[in-house]
């Protein structure tokens, strides 16, 4: 199987970029525990997010993605690093962490009507008031499972399962496809 | 469109986002019951045309199981809420009595709390 990378379309209304791969790990376990809020947040310098929020600055970042896991982000090169350290400040604890870089893609989409290319595929309410910056959902894009959130009102970051990185491509290209914008937010 | 409020990550789930799990509050029989409980246990499911329990997971968002509360006939929703009991909470059955007093569910019904 050859391998999709860097797919980029830039004329629609919104430009849809895959990312290079980034370090992600998968940790489960008690998110109130002192320990597993340390670890996450000193291997990605960013806060501890609440509930159905991302924070993530460059490759950097944590994402909340159920009352009893998140998902910590890094540079890709950091990742054995990063194991280990959770590893090692996670000992004894009941937790589990995955490395599931290789199993993920991400892509940024870029754009005023970025809200609207995700609204159109995802069963969200993106209205600004309902889904700021940092905001952070778990879902379907499609058929298929992705998560995203803003970065700022123009940017958005996307990540789905590698299996399906075409898929999720061509639909995001066809919902920004130029002069489909509905101008609803 | 059914629309669920998942009680572990506080989505507000439309049906696509969920899975769902058939009747909720079953006693899972085993090893020692008798065959009628058996039988019940594998093939007997509630259809009432009213007030219903079910088990719902959130598929595609935090993944956890529920349960809910609703009305098979006009999909109301009377609640949401963990997947770790046996029984209905007095908040939901509180709930569905005041819109539909007089209410039972198998054993379950509005005078439990009453
Ligand atoms: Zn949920």
């Amino acid at each position: 199987m050859s391998e999709v990378q860097g797919l980029l379309r830039s004329d629609g209304f919104v430009a849809v970029r895959q990312l290079p791969l980034r370090g992600m790990i998968t940790v489960k376990g008690d998110l109130s525990a002192t320990a597993l809020k340390n670890v996450a947040t000193g291997l990605s310098g960013v806060d501890f997010p609440g509930p159905r929020e991302c924070n993530c600055v460059g490759d950097n970042g944590i994402a909340w993605m159920a009352p009893d896991e998140i998902l910590l982000m890094v540079t890709h090169a950091t990742i054995p690093d990063a194991m280990a350290k959770v590893a090692a400040t996670l000992q004894g604890q009941h937790y589990l962490a995955a490395d599931v870089s290789d199993a993920r893609t991400i892509f940024e989409l870029e754009g005023a009507g970025v809200r609207e290319v995700i609204a159109k595929l995802a069963p969200v309410d993106l209205a600004p008031d309902v889904f700021p910056p940092s905001a952070f959902r778990r879902t379907r894009l499609g058929q298929v499972p992705a998560a995203f959130w803003l970065k700022d009102n123009q940017t958005a970051e996307l990540i789905c399962f590698r299996s399906v990185t075409q898929y999720v491509f061509d639909i995001l290209t066809h919902a920004a496809r130029a002069n489909t914008q509905v101008s609803y937010f | 469109m059914l629309i669920l409020h998942c009680p572990y990550c506080g989505v507000d789930a439309e049906e696509t986002e969920l899975h769902a799990g058939g009747q909720a509050h079953l006693t899972r029989e085993t090893v020692g019951s008798d065959d009628e409980a058996f039988e019940d246990y594998l093939f007997m499911r509630e259809n009432p045309k009213g007030v219903h329990f079910e088990r719902w997971r959130h598929a595609s968002g935090c993944g956890k199981w529920f349960h809910a509360a609703r009305c098979t006939t006009t999909l109301e929703v009377f609640g949401t809420y963990s997947a770790q009991t046996t029984a209905p909470p007095r908040e939901i059955c509180d709930a569905i009595s005041g819109k539909r007093p007089g209410w039972s569910w198998k054993t379950f019904s509005a005078r439990m709390f009453s």
